[in-house]
């Protein structure tokens, strides 16, 4: 839901090129005996939050997913299985009933029963209590009366005990993938000692959270330095193969950076811009890559008459050489993108756009008369955001293959862009960036392009599409589902109302002190894969 | 002596409510969306954004709005509560846990200034047009051309990475050793700063009257250099380092950044790049006090180097 501005600090890099070239200690990872009884180092920035319906930034998820249990994890197809639930089923996608696994014990030795999991998602859902994630409940019967200064309610109506282990989610409208939603950060239950009143979160639990993990907070959060977990022995599923982490706070990650390196920290997340040119001679196989949920597109203003044409869109989109520009600007650290849903998600298919995607400066030229394209295109985008670089070269290449004039508008924040579309101000073309809530289909196709998606700001509107999505949210079984939403997405293909241009990347790196690193699909580490070496 | 320092505390009491209400007003004119800012590429709904304007009085805007939150500001301040960062911290939390290591940085730095600044000044001085004076001529240019962005991460790859004789990075509970490599690089330029203003001011005064009168009547070279010169020279040199206590003090934004050390200058950057208003006029407020008792002790100071000075 709703418009990310993408990357916006992050890919500031500092004004300083260093010629840091190959100090290269060439990694040999993967070998080397498991050591069960260390502990790993992992950056993270400072967390916002550390409480799960308040935290929907990865460095506070990064915590909480060693301290928290989900009920749903994704296998290698992207799709959800069981973790601490037993089962999560429905048989109308509107009521769903959880049924927990027996067992588990949060960290301060309570039980884990239903209860936790309504105190917790009630107190998410209370708009009073200012939860950042608190959308993540909408979909849930009951959600809108605990909107508002002095909401009508204090829990949410569709969700109800049926015994110690089992309760049921009712839904306002059904959804075939709310099994899917159930794997992030906002769906983790919270002990009763997190409360210091039906519905009031106790003073000081987010220095020192209690859940239901495989780890267990090792004294407090230490802010702007560090937060300690050891593993928990009481722990029912699958065992983490260390002994603890230690998620070391950065501010800047060229300071990680330098100390993966010399082993001073065994996993960075996100490597500086400034030094992926030389990472690869730097880690050598320790530098890793692996796709990540964001997509970045340039949208047309549909409900202006001169990009209304499906064909100038598509002559403007074979215009653009993605290759080139992910390469020579990004430096790989983006992937092209031709489809309009990332690979992390089930029911991705390359290649979505077909010819639209191929770069044909000839052709498009030829497309692009022929259809009568106007003579001068304007791209906006956010100025804070390190996006001039890759606006600009695409104007020259729109400039060169089409020979049109191009100019590259910026507006300080991607907020005062969205005030004009929603005027319907002529702003020419725009960025726009997504990342995903969920691993779903649905989450990159309803809110950005349904006629009354909470994210279409360019005026599409098919009534097809529309319909396609109703049926697949309705559709009894996921894989039904995903063919109704690859039917979607194949409507879009033919219309293209944005032009897919990149799919957000994770690269990381680690020390020669750890192996099996992995990034999950919310760009986290995966600390049950995660092993140290002797 | 007395009255002198009283008035220069009533003076700073004008002057920190000058600062405050200046940078207050600056944060304010340059704050875009805050609550966006915090968020980053995240969306923000309606209830966090609600929850977030009523709390920091968000929708207090334009002059009448600016003067109802820089009083609502000061009054809190006055009764020593610094308030709560957009996150929710509390300020007086993260100024406690950031100070002393930000203090510590900027000792070392200072006692790397002295040690070795102020005394191949006076070498320098002494043998004037030497090779060493000239050598340190040309070390002290080249550092004073290299800016801080360059030399701090330069120092981290070479010393830190590659030839390991430093850790790369000092976190947060560093100790004496961690913090050696940043505080020599913070410390480096008011070093090569230090040793010009030194150098100059000592060969200028070896060619003063009362050492010549000093050497006539058959004082040791040592004791003319140590006792007169030197303090004679050290002045300009005090002005200078005061100044600059006050500057290592308010945080070094980028070496805490490249090494990793949350102190001042590593929280005063991230409350800019977050837009969070609250959290950099509560640091630049304290900052300002240390800058104003800094300058105070360095006038204080002048007193005890040269007694003909006499405070009214």
């Amino acid at each position: 839901m709703r418009v990310r501005r993408l990357a916006a600090w992050t890919a500031l890099p500092l004004a300083v090129t260093l010629g840091l070239v190959a100090c290269g200690s060439g990694g040999d990872s993967g070998s080397g005996q498991s050591d069960p009884n260390a502990a790993v180092r992992i950056e993270i920035a400072e967390p916002q939050h550390l409480v799960p319906t308040n935290t929907n930034e990865t460095s506070g998820s990064q915590v909480l997913a060693a301290l928290f249990s989900p009920l749903v994890d994704y296998d290698e197809a992207n799709k959800p299985y069981e973790v601490a639930a037993e089962s999560v089923t429905s048989s109308d996608n509107k009521v769903w009933t959880v049924k927990l696994k027996d067992g588990y014990t949060f960290h301060n030795g309570e039980k884990v029963t239903a209860d936790n999991y309504l105190d917790a998602w009630n107190y998410g859902a209370y708009a009073p209590n200012g939860q950042n994630s608190s959308y993540f409940f909408e979909k849930v019967a009951g959600y809108e009366d605990l909107q508002g200064e002095k909401p009508a309610a204090k829990t949410l109506s569709g969700l109800k005990k049926v015994d110690d282990l089992t309760f049921t989610v009712t839904l306002t409208e059904p959804y075939s993938e709310f099994k899917t939603m159930l794997g992030y950060t906002a769906f983790y239950p919270l002990p009763k000692a997190a409360f210091s009143a039906p519905g009031v979160l106790a003073e000081g639990y987010e220095q020192a959270p209690i859940g239901q993990g495989p780890f267990k907070i090792k004294g407090t959060w230490q802010h702007d330095a560090k937060v300690e977990v050891e593993k928990y022995d009481a722990f029912p599923g699958e065992k983490p193969k260390v002994a603890g982490v230690e998620f070391r706070i950065y501010q800047q990650p060229t300071a990680a950076y330098a100390d993966v390196l010399s082993d001073n920290l065994d996993v960075i997340k996100t490597i500086p811009t400034e030094n992926l040119s030389t990472a690869a001679t730097d880690l050598g196989d320790r530098f890793q890559q692996s796709p990540a949920s964001s997509l970045q597109v340039l949208a047309f203003p549909t409900f202006q008459k001169e990009f209304s044409n499906p064909e100038v869109r598509k002559a403007i989109s074979m215009a653009i050489d993605r290759d080139e520009i992910t390469k020579s600007i990004f430096k790989d650290s983006q992937q092209p993108a031709r489809s309009f849903v990332s690979p992390v998600v089930a029911g991705y298919r390359e290649n979505t756009i077909g010819a639209a995607g191929e770069f044909d400066p000839a052709k498009a030229k030829a497309m692009y008369q022929a259809a009568g394209g106007p003579s001068t295109i304007e791209l906006s985008y956010n100025g804070d955001g390190g996006h001039k670089d890759w606006v600009d070269a695409t104007c020259n290449q729109l400039k060169a293959n089409l020979g049109v004039e191009c100019v590259g508008t910026a507006e300080p924040k991607f907020a005062d862009l969205l005030t004009k579309l929603k005027a319907k101000q002529p702003v020419g073309l725009f960025r726009m960036g997504w990342v995903m809530d969920y691993p779903s289909m649905e989450n990159y196709l309803g809110p950005l392009y349904s006629s009354n998606g909470s994210s279409n700001y360019y005026g599409y509107s098919n009534p097809e599409f529309d319909k396609l999505l109703a049926e697949g949210a309705k559709a009894p079984s996921e894989d039904e589902a995903i063919k109704k939403y690859q039917a979607a997405e194949d409507l879009l293909a033919e219309d293209l109302p944005v032009i897919p241009l990149r799919y957000g990347q994770n690269n990381f790196g680690h020390s020669t002190k750890v192996k099996n690193v992995e990034m999950d699909l919310f760009d986290r580490i995966d600390l049950l894969k995660l092993e140290a070496v002797k | 002596m007395f009255r002198f320092i009283l008035r220069r505390l009533l003076q700073m009491v004008l002057a920190f409510f000058g600062t405050t209400l200046i940078v207050y007003a600056l944060m304010f004119a340059g704050q875009g969306d805050p609550i966006q800012a915090l968020a980053g590429e995240r969306p923000v709904t309606a209830a966090q954004r609600a929850y977030l304007t009523q709390k920091f009085h968000l929708d207090q805007t334009g002059v009448g709005g600016f003067f109802y939150r820089y009083f609502d500001y000061i009054s809190n301040l006055l009764r020593g509560d610094l308030g709560q960062s957009l996150t929710g911290r509390q300020i007086s939390d993260i100024l406690a846990a950031a100070w002393p290591v930000t203090v510590k940085l900027a000792l070392i730095a200072m006692a790397v200034t002295i040690l070795f600044g102020v005394t191949a000044g006076v070498l320098a001085g002494i043998r004037r047009a030497s090779i060493f004076d000239n050598s340190t001529l040309v070390l002290t240019l080249l550092v004073l051309g290299i800016p801080t962005i360059v030399l701090a991460p330069l120092a981290q790859y070479f010393l830190g990475v590659k030839w390991q004789l430093f850790p790369p990075t000092a976190g947060a509970e560093p100790n004496l050793y961690a913090l050696l490599l940043p505080g020599i690089v913070l410390g480096s330029l008011s070093l090569a700063t230090a040793l010009r203003l030194t150098r100059t001011s000592v060969a200028e005064n070896l060619r003063a009257d009362y050492v010549r009168t000093a050497r006539s009547k058959g004082l040791v070279k040592r004791r003319i250099v140590s006792v007169h010169v030197l303090r004679n020279s050290l002045i300009p040199v005090v002005t200078f380092l005061g100044v600059e206590l006050g500057n290592l003090m308010s945080g070094a934004i980028i070496t805490e950044g490249v090494f990793n050390i949350p102190g001042v200058g590593f929280n005063l950057f991230r409350g800019i790049r977050t837009e969070d208003g609250p959290l950099v006029v509560g640091i630049v407020s304290v900052l300002v006090v240390v800058y104003l008792l800094s300058n105070l002790v360095v006038d204080v100071l002048y007193a005890v180097l040269d007694p003909r000075i006499r405070y009214e």
